[in-house]
């Protein structure tokens, strides 16, 4: 597959969303509603579930299943509600030390008069400071479209996980094509020069996990992705907290550092 | 002296309002006329007002303009002088681009750094350079910004950023979005160590620096008029097909909705500035 095609691919409404992800993984999940501070993202879901015998927070971007619930979802478009929604659940869980497990969906957050009215840059920026020391581990898995800043605000996380047929991107081929090409036609080799493939983000080191995909056998990459999960679980519970935010903030601090160059020029 | 400007045709919206154009008088002296009015100015009158029309429209100015007029004569030490960034992604097209902006900027990347002194008061201090591809993000401009960050940290130093830009950099792909975490972990940590962080909103500040840095100061103040914004306008107008408000994204637009602490102008920063920094002083 060439890059734009695993956009679309990972955009394909055929994909499972969060929401199978958290049902098929996790037992007795409870839904809980609200940012405290304006309203309900219908667009973000998040609440607590048992993984084994231990407390989880899980928090999605939610696409929707068919036309209805796409709609009532906005599309898997955040707005500055839902950014909150996911902080406050977060903190939470850093109160009653549970683990932190997202997945991400999104094309990005979304672009309305009323996401800026109520600062969605301020919402992401927040995230982006809380997670990175929030003191309970966070693990990150983009499950389908991971756009830009609307995506990285579920994703300063200690181990970031990407499906095979997922894309992480700062800004869509589309958008790219048309601002630098003045041509959306050349969305194909924006896709392309972007690096957005599960293997270019693995590459870069933005990922540390490519999640094969079992050729759309979902109950295959469930099993997968407990294996893995019950090995990332075994992983953070063997160092202190002061560790695991010593690393993510190490993680994310390495990340380009080695593309910069330090030379005097005359 | 060189002027902060260029002959060049606006090539988007944001550059479009902002972008103070030279235009040749019958004397063959260039004039700077204010974008928003047309008013045409001799460049040394102009720039006694620091670049401000005499219709309150604030003119952009270059990097090393506005560390003049925000810090005290002499006292600015630059940083991290020598990074500048490769091409990681390979980007069809990039490397000229930034060759272009070199040249037109007259500087090595998007930001400069270093520390300096407002009205005796010490800071670390960022400034983002609109000439150098619109101030957009890569990974030169958040290495170059979490470092002062940490400088900061260790040396206990507030710090002041004026912010500009486009956003993160598409051209350097995934490792840009990912600077606008780096840098709000370092922000995060100078920010848990007590130290003071003033943000200066400038004429265009949007996406990935709007969602991350420039909205993560313990104080905000912007210049008259700035846009200020996460998603672009035009992106935001295909997208709910409305005509968005009067004043959308503005400076003033901002502040009425929480987001912004005071408007200052330009010939008020400086104290403001300072003030601002004496109260957070450290005994």
């Amino acid at each position: 597959m060439t890059a734009y095609e695993r956009v679309k691919e990972a955009r394909s409404v055929e994909r499972p969303t969060g929401q199978d992800f958290i049902t098929g993984l996790f037992r007795g999940f409870i839904e809980l509603h609200g940012d405290r501070r304006f309203s309900d993202d219908t667009a973000m879901l998040a609440g607590l579930a048992k993984w084994k015998d231990q407390p989880v927070t899980v928090i999605t971007t939610e696409k929707g299943k068919d036309t209805k619930e796409r709609i009532y979802r906005n599309f898997g478009a955040p707005n500055p509600e839902g950014y909150r929604k996911a902080l406050r659940m977060m903190k939470q869980a850093e109160k009653f030390k549970r683990p932190v497990i997202c997945f991400v969906d999104t094309s990005g957050a979304y672009c309305g008069i009323g996401a800026e009215e109520r600062g969605q840059g301020q919402a992401i920026a927040e995230n982006l400071m809380e997670m990175m020391t929030l003191r309970t581990p966070i693990l990150t898995i983009l499950i389908g479209e991971g756009g830009s800043g609307g995506a990285l605000a579920l994703g300063v996380a200690d181990e970031v996980w990407i499906l095979e047929n997922a894309v992480y991107s700062v800004i869509s081929p589309e958008g790219c094509a048309s601002i630098l090409w003045k041509d959306s036609a050349k969305a194909d080799e924006a896709a392309k020069s972007l690096h957005l493939t599960a293997e270019d983000v693995k590459e870069l080191n933005v990922a540390e996990k490519v999640i094969p995909e079992f050729e759309g056998d979902f109950s295959a990459l469930l099993e997968e992705l407990r294996k893995q999960i019950e090995a990332w679980m075994e992983r953070v519970n063997s160092c202190s907290i002061e560790e695991l935010l010593d690393k993510r903030y190490k993680r994310f601090r390495a990340i380009g550092s080695d593309c910069v160059n330090e030379t005097v020029i005359d | 002296m060189a002027l902060p400007m260029i002959f060049r045709k606006s090539k988007n919206e944001l550059e479009k309002g902002g972008r103070p154009m030279v235009v040749e008088s019958s004397r063959e002296i260039p004039m700077v006329k204010c974008p928003a009015c047309s008013r045409s100015y001799l460049p040394e009158d102009i720039e006694k007002e620091k670049y401000v029309c005499g219709c309150g429209h604030h003119i952009r100015i270059s990097a090393r303009k506005r560390i003049e007029f925000l810090t005290d004569k002499d006292s600015f030490t630059e940083l991290f002088t020598d990074l500048f960034g490769g091409d990681p992604l390979k980007f069809p097209g990039y490397q000229e681009k930034v060759d272009q902006a070199r040249e037109k900027s007259e500087e090595l990347e998007g930001v400069i750094c270093g520390t300096a002194k407002i009205l005796r008061q010490s800071c670390a201090i960022f400034v983002m350079e609109p000439q150098f591809m619109m101030g957009s993000m890569g990974t030169v401009v958040g290495e170059k910004i979490t470092r002062l960050f940490e400088y900061a940290t260790e040396h206990s130093l507030p710090v002041v950023g004026c912010t500009v830009s486009g956003g993160a950099r598409m051209q350097e792909g995934i490792l840009s979005l990912m600077q606008m975490a780096k840098v709000s972990g370092a922000v995060k940590r100078h920010n848990d160590a007590g130290g003071f962080y003033l943000t200066i909103l400038t004429d265009p500040t949007t996406g990935g620096v709007t969602a991350s840095f420039a909205m993560e100061g313990d104080i905000i103040i912007a210049e008259p008029g700035a846009t200020v914004g996460f998603a672009g306008a035009r992106v935001i107008e295909q997208t709910v097909r409305k005509k968005l408000p009067s004043g959308f994204q503005k400076a003033e637009f901002l502040m009425e909705h929480g987001f912004v602490d005071k408007i200052v102008a330009r010939s008020k920063q400086r104290n403001v500035t300072a003030h601002l920094l004496s109260l957070h002083a450290k005994n």
